[in-house]
């Protein structure tokens, strides 16, 4: 009884730290949507003070959300370091011990990456720290379900060969929402405001022109205010890949959701979230789009990077509980299935 | 003795080319209309730099006259290295003052001192941006009042990035030139290059958006002032 009770705030621990590192990731989208990384050009000290006792009369434009960022990041790793302890001294199952240990070595990774990335001087760093960010927040999001209730009690279910195609289906899509992140930092990190300034034509058409006097000329019409740096051929073709994959993941994620509603019910947890999932999809589809007929305004940009994470930790925790719960038949279940798929009422899960 | 002849051979050379050079003038028009300006409204909106204007400052990529004069142009002679005379040279100042950069385009010659100045009642970032090798990305922060900071560029380069990230709107672009053959268009659009030794030059003008990579014009430089005249398009 005792340790059931310890288990739950394990787990609520688990679920504030995860909630937490949604908001950091908000926090850290912020920084560079405001171009405002490097605004304190000295780490870990800031401005030549300890990080925790600079004087307020600094956290001035893009200081503030940069050394928000710095504290609200040490207060995940501080987060991170008691969950591993916690589960270090408290967890019976093994390989949980060890994934708090991995999510410990992430956190000091990841903010050693974000120190490095202002005193090298590298944007490669910066693109490299916020894909980090994207995969720590979804070690926690799994921390805290595999620490729930929930988990330990949901049950494995003997499903048909096609209900089990629904795992890689899952899988495959949540691969792809991470792909297309790592693009979408690729792309913010250039510091080159919007390559494409129209939505949903580029540059007028279908298909822009990236040859060098079109680009030379898109480059001539650009006022930006905050991010000048010319754009460049590529640029323009990383955003156009960024659209094409988010047509993919559109209809990747319609087909989860429709496939998990089809083959499992509508009552099924899957179906249920997955169908949470392409909202989340289609409220990212629109805050692109709404990203660049805002000409890429902070928060705005920001929201796009939030519900882009949010996509990513939905798409995982589903391939997870997915991998769990959808265990196909073997070959000798699978006949007697058949056998008795010809009875009436006959079903094909087995609890 | 030998090397006192030599010195004496090089000093009669020097001042032979001194006695002879001459003058490059010109004047920069833009042909063709430019994007309107935009207001900078973060600066605006800024609680600290936002007091210092009473209206909603602008962009000027574009900072044309009536009669299409273009200032803001940086105009060189191309290919000429290895003559640079900036560590002797007056420092480039550049001023922080209204949370912007005065002036946003400037030139300097390699080896030359640039002096950043902070008159603004808030912290500056002066953040550095190269992309030539041998010159080196640097960010250092200026306090209200604090001393001046200095930088300077060992390789040519055109339009180096400073940047104020803390203040996302500030910029400034300063070219780096290995020789003093240079100049910036004024208001007008003219620009005078001044002591060119006797000989065969190409001379670029370059603008952040009507000409990044220059345009290039031939020009012979005898015993007289030599004007070269530039017109650069908007499509």
């Amino acid at each position: 009884m005792a340790e059931s009770k310890h288990q739950v705030w394990l787990h609520r621990f688990a679920v504030v730290t995860a909630l937490a590192t949604a908001v950091l990731i908000g926090v850290g989208g912020l920084v560079t949507s405001k171009g405002a990384g490097m605004s304190v050009p000295d780490w870990p000290t800031s401005y030549g003070y300890n990080m925790f006792a600079l004087p307020f009369k600094y956290w001035k434009g893009g200081a503030f959300f940069e050394h928000t960022h710095r504290l609200a990041a040490s207060l995940i790793g501080f987060l991170t370091t008691i969950m591993m302890v916690w589960l270090w001294l408290k967890e019976p199952r093994r390989w949980m011990r060890w994934l708090g240990v991995i999510a410990f070595f992430a956190v000091v990774l990841q903010g050693v990456l974000g120190g490095l990335r202002v005193v090298l001087f590298k944007d490669q760093i910066g693109i490299f720290h916020a894909a980090l960010a994207q995969a720590f927040l979804v070690l926690v999001c799994a921390l805290a379900l595999f620490t729930s209730r929930w988990w330990r009690q949901l049950p494995g279910q003997t499903v048909t060969s096609a209900q089990a195609a629904l795992r890689p289906l899952l899988l495959g899509t949540t691969i792809i929402i991470f792909a297309q992140l790592v693009l979408g930092a690729t792309m913010r990190h250039q510091h080159a405001g919007l390559a494409i300034p129209d939505f949903p034509l580029a540059y007028g058409k279908l298909w822009p022109a990236t040859d060098a006097a079109s680009v030379a000329r898109y480059n001539q019409e650009r006022i930006e205010i905050t991010a000048p740096n010319a754009i460049t051929a590529t640029q323009i073709i990383l955003q156009m890949a960024h659209r094409i994959m988010a047509v993919i993941i559109l209809g990747a994620v319609t087909l989860c959701a429709w496939q998990s509603r089809r083959k499992l019910g509508g009552k099924h947890p899957l179906a249920r979230v997955s169908t949470v999932w392409l909202g989340l999809i289609l409220t990212q589809v629109a805050l692109g789009a709404w990203t660049i007929w805002s000409n890429k305004a902070a928060d705005v940009a920001t929201a796009h990077v939030v519900v882009g994470a949010l996509s990513l930790v939905t798409g995982a925790m589903l391939t997870i509980v997915g991998y769990r719960c959808l265990s196909p038949l073997t070959a000798a279940q699978t006949v007697s299935a058949k056998r008795t798929s010809s009875l009436p009422h006959g079903a094909t899960q087995m609890g | 003795m030998k090397r006192i002849i030599t010195l004496a051979a090089l000093g009669v050379v020097a001042v032979w080319q001194v006695a002879n050079a001459a003058d490059i003038t010109g004047t920069v028009t833009l042909k063709g209309t430019p994007p309107p300006e935009k207001e900078i409204t973060p600066l605006k909106d800024d609680p600290t730099c936002g007091k210092m204007y009473t209206t909603t400052p602008t962009t000027h990529f574009y900072v044309v006259g009536s009669k299409g004069e273009l200032a803001d142009v940086v105009v060189m002679l191309k290919g000429v290295t290895g003559k640079s005379t900036g560590a002797s040279a007056a420092p480039l100042v550049i001023t922080q003052h209204g949370c912007q950069y005065e002036p946003g385009i400037a030139a300097v010659q390699t080896g030359q001192t640039i002096t950043v100045k902070n008159e603004d009642p808030t912290l500056h970032n002066v953040h550095v941006i190269p992309t030539v090798t041998g010159n080196d990305e640097e960010n250092k922060a200026q306090m209200a009042g604090g001393p001046d900071l200095s930088f300077s560029f060992a390789k040519p380069e055109n339009f180096v990035k400073f940047k104020c990230d803390v203040h996302a709107w500030m910029f400034a672009w300063v070219t780096v030139v290995d020789s003093p053959y240079y100049a910036v268009t004024d208001k007008d659009g003219k620009f005078t290059i001044k002591n060119v030794p006797p000989g065969k030059y190409t001379v670029t003008a370059l603008h952040r958006k009507a000409a990044p990579t220059g345009v290039d014009q031939e020009v012979e430089v005898k015993d007289a002032n030599v004007t070269a005249d530039f017109t650069l398009e908007v499509k």
